[in-house]
């Protein structure tokens, strides 16, 4: 519950500020014109498409999420967190914004692809919706976690996707094998290894995320 | 009445190579008026902050105790009230979004005539639903009275609780130490004459600079 007013907190800010929103809606606007442009009247494989899908996804996660502390920490309100909640309420709740917004985007990325790529065509969509809501939720947390460490940090802005790269590298692999199986047809039972690492990968940096918050939170 | 203590052992604190203070033991009891003392860059607001748990010593330890039962480190943000040079509030929130917001993050209900109480008692109450990027600097450090005051603490820690204060606010500030002081536990680190004039005890961290 305290988690959640913190959530709602974010959401009420980033409404009035909108620190984020206008940054991730911007760059994939931007991002997608250009891949139109670079392509033209070019035709372009499926796979090519299912990869630019989430190359998107990876640098919309770098323009957005870091906001969730780095915002906290550019108007000095990071004390004030501290001394309001604990720092596992505070991770929950920046938690719970990260997904949501995740979320958002990455719905808005991939309605933007099925109407702009005509290669883009899923035919098993149920595989896909697992890989994109595990994918999403470990996008989430390990942009959380990664936000947090480099809040702190004075150059914000080149360490983020600097640390986020090796951190999200196997996740977004997985993800890929995942969204060729799903457009090539593949059952969820054949993919079941892929699904596998993609959840241990979510369970693993979630565990982790929790016992290095304390850490990273108080000095 | 709860007794409330916070004991300080052994406590050194360096950043990096610089020593900030050496050997600090020291404890606080409910019912005084403690002040912290020492010049600019001494160390006041680090030791403080150590105080609150806001962040580690490089060594010893803090230890609040209430009713001689110790309290585990993540849940002492419900039993201190901070007031800091350092303590921003929202400014995109009203003064009353931000402590409903506050509150309702503590896991607490929000008392909208507690609430509505302190903001008269510091004079915002007018401006309360005013985004509070429009108040002037007086104005947000009365507010961070309140802030400290809403979830009514055992502990009050006011770093510099004048700055920024007109004389009208000084005198609100003294009212309310003089009146709290027979049930909590205030500490005020300083370097006003005045404003130390209020403690009983005084920690002078000049002392224990040495290694």
């Amino acid at each position: 519950m305290k988690a959640y007013s913190l959530y709602k907190k974010d959401w009420q800010s980033e409404l009035r500020t909108r620190y984020a929103i206008n940054a991730l809606s911007m760059f994939i606007l931007v991002t997608i014109s250009v891949i139109l442009f670079s392509i033209g009247s070019e035709k372009i494989t499926e796979y090519l498409t299912g990869g630019l899908l989430w190359v998107v996804i990876f640098f919309s996660a770098m323009s957005g999420l870091s906001r969730a502390f780095v915002s906290e920490e550019e108007r000095g309100t990071t004390l004030t967190l501290q001394l309001i909640a604990s720092p596992s309420t505070i991770f929950s709740g920046k938690l719970l914004f990260n997904i949501v917004l995740v979320f958002l985007m990455n719905i808005a990325i991939t309605i933007l692809f099925s109407i702009l790529f005509d290669s883009f065509i899923i035919k098993n969509i149920e595989l896909f919706l697992i890989a994109f809501l595990f994918g999403n939720i470990g996008i989430a947390i390990s942009s959380t976690i990664i936000a947090a460490i480099i809040s702190k940090a004075s150059s914000k802005g080149t360490l983020y996707p600097v640390l986020s790269f090796p951190i999200l590298l196997p996740l977004i692999l997985t993800l890929l094998e995942l969204t060729k199986f799903s457009m090539d047809g593949n059952s969820i039972e054949k993919s079941f290894v892929e699904i596998a690492v993609l959840i241990s990968y979510d369970v693993i940096m979630l565990t982790a995320s929790y016992l290095l918050f304390d850490f990273i939170w108080k000095d | 009445m709860t007794n409330y203590s916070i004991e300080v052992e052994n406590l050194v604190k360096f950043f990096g190579r610089r020593l900030i203070f050496n050997e600090i033991n020291f404890s606080f009891s409910s019912s005084h008026v403690y002040g912290i003392s020492g010049p600019n860059g001494s160390g006041k607001s680090t030791f403080v902050k150590i105080l609150s748990c806001l962040i580690s010593p490089t060594k010893g330890k803090v230890i609040h105790k209430k009713d001689e039962l110790i309290i585990e480190e993540e849940k002492l943000h419900n039993h201190i009230g901070f007031v800091s040079p350092y303590l921003f509030l929202y400014d995109e929130f009203t003064a009353e979004e931000n402590l409903k917001h506050f509150s309702k993050i503590r896991g607490k209900i929000f008392d909208n005539e507690f609430s509505n109480y302190l903001l008269q008692e510091f004079n915002l109450y007018e401006r309360k639903n005013d985004q509070i990027k429009g108040y002037s600097s007086g104005m947000k450090q009365r507010l961070k009275f309140v802030f400290a005051l809403l979830h009514n603490p055992e502990v009050l820690i006011f770093d510099e609780p004048t700055s920024n204060l007109d004389n009208k606010g000084k005198e609100k500030v003294y009212e309310i130490i003089l009146r709290m002081k027979k049930d909590k536990l205030i500490i005020i680190a300083s370097n006003e004459d005045t404003d130390l004039s209020y403690c009983e005890n005084i920690l002078e961290l000049e002392k224990y600079k040495t290694k």
